[in-house]
């Protein structure tokens, strides 16, 4: 099929300014982070979904995410050499492979994405939201580090309602565990206003990354809100939440999305600018990071432009309301946690994805299965059907792995999703859907 | 009274066990009319509370390996447990169809969400995700596990349209503690004399209490304690092992018979976890529910599928266990693509070296059927333990 992005002569990649500013972001954050043991800096490691980056920065920690770590590592194609390090140091080959490249990265001598050995983690803040491995992993981390470890728990949004029993038991856990450990690791003394401070500068940001994500409802869509996507919220979902360089990108990121809207555009791929939008979709699921950019261009080859994601939403859920309130910062804390996708009952999720190709006026659900992630992946077949009976729009299923190369079958992701958009096709114009 | 033999009671146990239409469920509910059932999946829930409403609490192990599954596959990539898939079986095909409730306890992401498939595919049944602290100070996780069970009570009395009081569930808990006594009174049996008592057998008794009302069950435990004991079986250079690992999706009854076979008296496990979860009696004395919660907190078993708090901690609970059975090794037998069991290993292998307790590790589905190469891996750590414990 004709590709319908504008012709490049060369090969570089192109990226929109927001996509450069970002990236500027992040490598500074890893210099910050390599330099950790030189500066006195101390280091928290913690996770995406649950991340309480606010909470870290009241006590002069650095942020350090090991999701994010293994995403570089898999971006990089360095995952696979980790992984099976782990793998032959006893990890099974069953399980998730962050925690393996992880692991497999340490054995290595924990090279970050600059070329500098990360530093050693002067705490572990276990903050167990919506994902099970979470638990081990810090274990397994502590096991090695010989370093404090606090654990914090999120109840499960299984009812599709946050109780006062679940907010008061998070409440408890920040007074009573999480903050005074954190003081002791620090030696800062917490100052619930310096709190405040972060949680309203988290909120500009929220509305800014929410005004961007929503702009998909434009057509076309300029903003490719998975591929793309995964650059929006790499600042908010890492170590800038709550910081006026958060709030600065954003609100570029706003303004750039805004000019796009205003002069008709369609997202910028590493290719250059779509030039047709064809289908719009919505995603369930991670995507690949070992073949990120082929991944991403057999949608946009095809036309295809992500509307909305679900993966978007591990790091919190502003779209649908969610702002870190100032006002009540703990209480706060706990609802975002509460409320990330991937803590979120199936129900809940079918929902949410239903209302999303409603609300963007979707062709079809897209899932997208990864092997290592069963928070995600377990029930992704009834979302499907679900959502397509609810839709009457049609759904498709694709496997591949977040950071293992060995699980990513290119020529059968492609045949899956050229299938797909035939079936988008035949939908449209009224022939039903191919078996 | 005649006393009932080894045979009969194993042959009535391995029926319950073969039985997945539950029928003794089924009966025990039709016997009287307005009796509730609720099921629960592994690992743990307070089965005192369900038993204090008046109902049976019917644990589901999954489908093991006499269920074909023929809808359940269409619900799971081939990368996830096979325990979900048969028990979505056991519901599409109307084996479940007299269940009045479904718990799903905080195990893993798969069990989880299986907890919101199973509402949007049984509606109309009442189901509960039971979440349990992974913290374990009184005034923290305590409060959270005594609010969370309050909250199962307050549904358990609109399914039972009556008021549950503080004494139904201190009576209740009297009859759990008798039976976990009469358990504990097996496991001391089995690692006494495991000859007389082997763990497939054993195994099968544990799992009729599943099924049965808890009474009845504490029965049949002593009565096999008590002809066990009386038998005579032959004593065979096994070497003793503790047997880890299969806490969630339960191995066929084939594989224990096959290590059995290969020579391991498996002396500890932990298998059907949630018969032993409370180590030891509850008291019946003050508030019920409270002293469920402080069980739970601080005098339950330790597994894969919950947070170890203390480093130096982590991974004894096992040593322990080998040492008070006198074991000689252990064998890890994870359920594949099993999240906590498969995570947690590295971790507890590491102890073991510490501690100088040979392992050995393999992974099974609940329908396993090639048991070959199962036997000739832990026959030859049987002869390795043989061999160099004799040096």
């Amino acid at each position: 099929m004709k590709p319908t992005t504008a012709k490049k002569p060369a090969a570089e990649v192109l990226k929109d300014d927001s996509m450069l500013k970002q990236k500027a972001m992040m490598a500074a954050h890893y210099e910050r982070l390599s330099s950790a043991p030189e500066t006195g800096a101390k280091v928290c490691s913690t996770f995406v979904p649950g991340n309480l980056n606010e909470l870290i920065m009241c006590f002069d920690l650095v942020n350090n995410l090991p999701e994010v770590n293994a995403i570089q590592s898999g971006l990089r194609k360095q995952s696979g050499g980790y992984i099976m390090e782990a793998e032959r140091a006893g990890h099974s080959e069953d399980v998730c492979t962050y925690v393996k490249s992880d692991i497999g990265m340490m054995m290595k001598g924990n090279i970050g994405p600059n070329g500098k050995e990360l530093p050693k983690p002067d705490v572990l803040l276990l903050s167990y939201t919506g994902c099970f491995t979470f638990l081990k992993w810090f274990e397994l981390l502590r096991e090695q580090y010989k370093c404090p470890t606090i654990f914090m728990q999120t109840p499960y949004m299984a009812d599709g309602k946050i109780t006062k029993n679940m907010i008061d038991y998070m409440v408890k856990q920040f007074k009573e565990d999480v903050i005074p450990t954190l003081e002791q690791v620090s030696g800062v003394k917490f100052d619930i206003d310096r709190l405040r401070q972060y949680l309203a500068e988290s909120a500009k940001a929220e509305d800014d990354l929410v005004h961007v994500l929503q702009s998909a409802k434009n057509k076309p869509s300029p903003i490719d809100a998975y591929f793309g996507g995964i650059y929006y919220i790499g600042p908010i979902f890492g170590a800038f939440r709550g910081t006026e360089d958060a709030t600065e990108y954003y609100k570029f990121l706003r303004e750039e999305v805004d000019q796009r809207v205003k002069l008709g555009l369609g997202p910028v791929t590493p290719d250059g600018p779509m030039a047709e939008e064809k289908y719009r979709l919505v995603v369930e699921g991670p995507p690949n990071y070992t073949s990120f950019r082929q991944f991403w261009k057999m949608f946009y080859e095809e036309g295809a432009t992500v509307v909305a994601s679900s993966y978007t939403k591990v790091g919190g859920t502003y779209d649908l309301g969610f702002r870190h309130d100032p006002s009540k910062p703990l209480e706060s804390l706990a609802e975002y946690c509460l409320n990330v996708y991937t803590n979120r009952s199936l129900p809940m999720r079918i929902e949410m994805l239903s209302n999303y190709i409603n609300e963007y006026e979707a062709d079809g659900l897209l899932i997208n299965s990864i092997k290592s992630c069963n928070s995600f992946s377990a029930g992704q077949l009834l979302i499907m059907r679900e959502v397509e009976k609810r839709t009457g729009k049609p759904a498709a299923f694709i496997e591949t792995d977040l950071v293992d190369p060995r699980y990513f079958s290119a020529a059968n992701v492609k045949n899956r999703l050229e299938s797909y958009f035939q079936m988008v096709e035949q939908k449209r114009s009224g022939k039903g859907i191919a078996a | 009274m005649t006393e009932k033999t080894v045979s009969e009671i194993v042959s009535r146990c391995e029926a319950l066990y073969e039985d997945l239409y539950f029928n003794a469920a089924r009966e025990w509910k039709a016997a009287k009319p307005g009796r509730k059932v609720i099921g629960f999946m592994p690992l743990y829930v307070p089965r005192e509370l369900i038993h204090a409403a008046g109902m049976l609490p019917l644990g589901i192990m999954g489908g093991g390996d006499n269920l074909e599954v023929i809808h359940g596959d269409a619900y799971y990539q081939s990368y996830i447990c096979r325990i979900p898939r048969s028990t979505i079986e056991l519901g599409v095909s109307g084996r479940l169809d007299f269940v009045d409730g479904m718990l799903f306890p905080s195990i893993c992401d798969v069990i989880r969400n299986l907890s919101g498939m199973w509402k949007m595919l049984f509606p109309d049944v009442y189901s509960k995700y039971f979440d349990v602290p992974q913290t374990y100070r009184d005034e923290i996780g305590g409060e959270f596990y005594t609010n969370e069970m309050r909250e199962f009570l307050h549904d358990l009395e609109g399914i039972a349209g009556r008021k549950i009081t503080d004494d139904d569930i201190r009576a209740s808990i009297a009859v759990y503690n008798e039976n976990r006594r009469a358990i504990a009174e097996l496991y001391a049996l089995r690692q006494s004399q495991p000859w007389n008592a082997p763990a497939s057998e054993a195994y099968l008794v544990l799992r009729a209490g599943l099924v049965l009302p808890v009474e009845e069950h504490t029965q049949l435990v002593r009565d096999y304690v008590a002809a066990a004991s009386a038998e005579q079986r032959p004593v065979k250079d096994n070497s003793r092992v503790v047997l880890t690992g299969m806490f969630c999706e339960q191995p066929p009854l084939n594989l224990i018979k096959s290590l059995e076979l290969s020579g391991c008296y498996v002396v500890n496990d932990d298998f059907v976890l949630v018969s032993r979860w409370l180590m030891d009696d509850v008291p019946t004395e003050g508030d019920p529910v409270h002293n469920l919660s402080q069980a739970f907190l601080h005098r339950s078993m330790s597994t894969a599928a919950k947070y170890e708090p203390n480093e130096a901690e982590k991974g004894q609970f096992l040593v322990r266990q080998v040492r008070d059975a006198n074991a000689e090794g252990v064998i890890f037998a994870s359920t594949s693509f099993c999240d906590p069991a498969l995570l947690d290993r590295p971790m507890m292998q590491n102890v073991l070296k510490a501690a100088d307790v040979p392992f050995i590790a393999f992974k099974y589905a609940e329908n396993s059927g090639q048991m070959q190469p199962i036997r000739e891996q832990a026959g030859t750590f049987v002869d390795s333990i043989k061999l160099w414990s004799a040096a």
